[in-house]
């Protein structure tokens, strides 16, 4: 059985959208309570590798994509969650499950500001631990030292 | 009765050239847990790339980092490329692979340069610089640049390779080999090396799994992935080469692979030169479309991730950046503990950090809460000498 199948069989209804865009890049999207499901089949059941998340700040909230990897075909899966709302953005952390991204889910914290429930350490990565409370660089609103 | 201390490391590194400070908390002289801190060497990148259109991001993440300087542009041009499924011209592909090959091979000797001179070996520093010194001129022969390449273009490479220079490159690769030969013996058949390296900073095949650690660091414990391999991007899967793989996950097992590799770096590099033929090296890109791409290329140190999302217009909503040392650092975590603190040195060198990579951005706040100069004001001050200069020779417009 193909990996495509595997996990849509196992991920079963939390799938809420598949698209292909080729072969070898397929995104997923999921809804943000199934998260710590999801990341748990594709990397404890699937052996798929966790490569790296992207948040991204979107008018009507944020979106963060989960890019998985299945080496034995090459196949990339980018797992999709959207967060409702501009304020107080919050999910579930994967890094209990999956240690690689513990780091990611740091940066992702610090620079969007999107809280991550259950991370065993959420701190500063990148950015000095005298960091302004509330200013986060990567949000569309940010102001640039020189735009002030 | 045993205390536990912290021994500092960093953040000005007594060996590496980049900052990062490691905090080892030691029983004796055994450690027994680390914390890593990174961010000394945050510029904002992926901020930056917001601000500019597609053309200009390729140089842009070309300095991203000085090693692996082809491998950030090649992942990028790549996610374009996804974006818009473009068909690049079989030349360009070629040219791609030979840069990015060579590339690997003064990666490869620049770490083996450094993890001699890590464990006090330095007459493997010597030689190993000296041998990556004619890698650089062969750079400067194909490119015009030692480093920081300006090949990659969304859609082909900006400059063509002359068959006049390919006996130069040739003969520099039939010189290489028999230095590759003599590396192979000075690391392998070393008692002194092999008695130092040997069963240090052992990453195991599960630690790298749970880390998600790539590359050479991946391979010396086992974990077969490559992604030149796996996904082949550009015209990988026309050539004949290997995956090397060792079991022992030690450091001594991530110089071997690292030596082993480069053979198959010139390998690669000899069939793309006599399978190149004559032809367009760009396919002239013109309309960016909405959407979204997904480039990973195999860097020296593993999968360079890059994802782009376009909404139309010439520059992109979003750029997201992985470089593979975001990964490998953090699974020092595990290789460091139980090891002695002469250890850790090495250990924490062998993944080949880089933490230019690792962190992209850099907004500084002192502890006055003063904004000191960062790179922001560094690019108005720039603008300003610019808008001054053109005023002044009457060409403002």
């Amino acid at each position: 059985m193909d990996i495509n199948t595997q996990i849509k069989e196992k991920l079963g209804n939390r799938i809420t959208e598949w698209l292909e865009h080729s072969p070898r890049r397929i995104y997923l999207t999921v809804d943000k309570e199934s998260i710590k499901d999801t990341a748990s089949i594709l990397f404890n059941e699937l052996g798929l590798r966790l490569s790296t998340a992207t948040a991204q700040d979107l008018p009507e909230g944020f979106e963060i994509l989960y890019h998985f990897s299945f080496d034995k075909t090459g196949q990339f899966f980018s797992v999709r969650v959207f967060i409702k709302g501009k304020k107080n953005p919050q999910i579930e952390s994967i890094a209990p499950i999956l240690k690689a991204a513990e780091w990611i889910e740091r940066e992702m914290w610090e620079l969007f500001g999107i809280d991550f429930k259950g991370h065993p350490d959420l701190r500063h990565l990148l950015l000095s631990d005298d960091w302004p409370k509330d200013e986060y660089p990567l949000r569309k609103d940010y102001k640039k030292p020189y735009e002030k | 009765m045993s205390h536990k201390v912290i021994v500092p490391i960093g953040p000005y590194h007594p060996l590496q050239e980049e900052p990062e400070f490691f905090r080892l908390y030691v029983e004796g002289e055994k450690v027994t847990d680390i914390d890593i801190v990174i961010g000394y060497n945050h510029r904002g990148i992926e901020e930056l790339a917001e601000e500019k259109h597609f053309d200009q991001i390729a140089f842009l993440v070309e300095r991203i980092c000085g090693i692996c300087s082809s491998s950030h542009p090649f992942a990028f041009v790549l996610a374009v490329e996804d974006l818009l499924k473009t068909q690049v011209p079989q030349r360009a592909h070629y040219i791609r692979m030979i840069i990015d090959e060579l590339q690997r091979i003064h990666s490869h000797l620049l770490w083996l340069g450094l993890a001699g001179h890590f464990i006090g070996y330095n007459t493997v520093w010597m030689w190993a610089w000296k041998y990556r010194e004619p890698v650089l001129d062969l750079f400067e022969l194909i490119t015009g640049n030692r480093n920081n390449y300006a090949m990659m273009k969304v859609g082909g490479v900006r400059r063509d390779m002359k068959e006049d220079d390919f006996p130069t490159i040739k003969k520099y690769l039939d010189e290489l080999v028999p230095v590759l030969d003599m590396f192979k013996g000075a690391v392998m058949d070393d008692p002194v090396i092999a008695s130092r390296l040997k069963g240090v900073g052992i990453l195991s095949r599960q630690d790298v799994l749970d880390y998600g650690a790539l590359g050479p660091t991946a391979r010396a414990s086992g974990v077969d992935i490559d992604v030149r391999r796996d996904d082949p991007y550009a015209l990988y899967d026309s050539v004949k080469w290997s995956v090397i793989t060792q079991k022992e996950g030690d450091v001594f097992a991530k110089a071997v692979v690292r030596i082993l590799e480069m053979y198959e770096c010139v390998n690669i590099i000899r069939q793309s030169l006599s399978k190149m033929k004559k032809g367009p090296i760009d396919a002239n890109v013109t309309d960016m479309i909405p959407g979204e791409g997904i480039g990973r290329v195999e860097a020296p140190r593993g999968e360079c991730f890059h994802y782009i999302r376009s909404d139309g217009t010439n520059r992109p909503v979003r750029h997201k950046i992985r470089a593979p040392s975001f990964m490998n650092v953090a699974s020092n975590k595990v290789s460091c503990v139980g090891g002695t603190i002469s250890d850790a040195a090495i250990t924490l060198a062998a993944v080949d950090p880089c933490y230019c990579c690792t962190e992209r951005t850099a907004v500084i706040k002192n502890s006055t809460n003063k904004r000191i100069m960062n790179g922001w004001d560094l690019i108005k001050l720039s603008q300003e000498k610019t808008h001054r200069l053109l005023h002044e020779a009457g060409l403002k417009r």
